[in-house]
């Protein structure tokens, strides 16, 4: 298999990751919004910290994005 | 039919010196006056006009001023929310920091092309985004060691931790605290970067398939285009997200410095 191949069927699986961080972030929003529905009071003030789960979960899938930028562009 | 042409969607991310000015050079780096920092210029002064406009200080405020003071609350609530009392002293530099970076990825998603403009988002080069979170991070280990001196190592050993666990935990503490600027560089970088590349390679698709036959074209070419509008939307709201997280994480981590937990 030649190189050009191999980097980009790399590439190709990288963006499986992206996918799996799809659920990630899913994850998060739907543990905030069952949380929200039962104390909607509290629900407000809890907001940073959704945030700033998704900025997390969403970090780790966009690294699975690099991985396959620089396979494709840079490698 | 017309062959179908090969997508480049990195292409529009290329920084091109504009007015002729690729020549100008200071030491020997080249200080060309680029499309990035033609956006950068021109989100400073939306931002100038925007502020200045809202700076009337009427009892009753009218919309701009409404508007201004919207944003510097928003600021202002997002710092005493994460440092406390102590957070006010940042509202210059979150402001300034949150508001650029909203202009930046927003102003990258104008439809300049139907003028036959390429907007720019200068947010989506690493070395931009680098640069802010450098920024960000210097400010934490400043205001860190001024205030705490040495103590401030205290923030990687949290407080009860056995005898046994304090040196691994101090180094794996210091790691995660180093990858810190990265990772808020790299997530705006990348987030914008991935939005602008889907946007283009859709593009593509809309272009390509009319190219290829009017039932090509009207099948793909009309189903991506719905999805590029649809993106756009997503990406307006990544935008502020992306602002909005790159600002809070700013104020988290300087609750770090100012409150040590």
């Amino acid at each position: 298999m030649d190189a050009e191949a191999a980097k980009l069927l790399g590439a190709g699986l990288a963006a499986i990751g992206a996918g799996i961080a799809a659920l990630g972030v899913g994850n998060v929003f739907s543990a905030f919004l069952e949380g929200a529905l039962r104390n909607p009071g509290a629900a407000d003030g809890q907001q940073g910290r959704l945030f700033i789960g998704f900025a997390a979960a969403e970090l780790l899938g966009l690294l699975a994005f690099v991985i396959a930028m620089i396979l494709v562009f840079v490698a | 039919m017309a062959e179908s042409g090969k997508i480049d969607p990195m292409h529009q991310f290329a920084i091109e010196p504009l007015f002729g000015t690729d020549h100008l050079s200071i030491g020997g780096f080249n200080i060309a006056f680029t499309n990035s920092a033609l956006y950068m210029v021109l989100a400073a002064v939306v931002l100038w006009v925007f502020v200045i406009g809202g700076m009337k200080r009427e009892l009753v405020p009218g919309r701009w001023q409404m508007a201004v003071e919207y944003m510097t609350g928003f600021i202002k609530n997002l710092l005493i929310a994460n440092i406390g009392d102590k957070g006010r002293k940042y509202i210059p530099y979150v402001f300034s920091l949150f508001m650029f970076i909203l202009l930046a990825n927003l102003l990258g998603l104008l439809p300049l092309g139907l003028v036959g403009l390429h907007p720019f988002t200068f947010t989506s080069h690493f070395t931009a985004t680098g640069v802010l979170a450098i920024m960000s991070f210097s400010i934490v280990l400043i205001v860190g060691f001024a205030k705490h001196g040495f103590h401030f190592f205290s923030l990687f050993v949290p407080h009860g931790t056995p005898a046994l666990m304090v040196v691994p935990l101090f180094f794996i503490e210091l790691v995660s605290f180093m990858v810190r600027p990265f990772s808020l560089g790299l997530r705006l970088f990348v987030a914008m970067t991935a939005g602008h590349v889907l946007l283009k390679v859709l593009a593509g698709f809309v272009i390509n398939s009319a190219n290829a036959s009017p039932a090509l074209g009207l099948t793909v070419g009309t189903a991506s285009f719905v999805l590029m509008i649809g993106i756009s939307a997503l990406e307006m709201l990544v935008a502020v997200i992306q602002a909005y997280v790159f600002a809070l994480l700013t104020s988290v981590y300087l609750n770090d410095a100012e409150n040590l937990h």
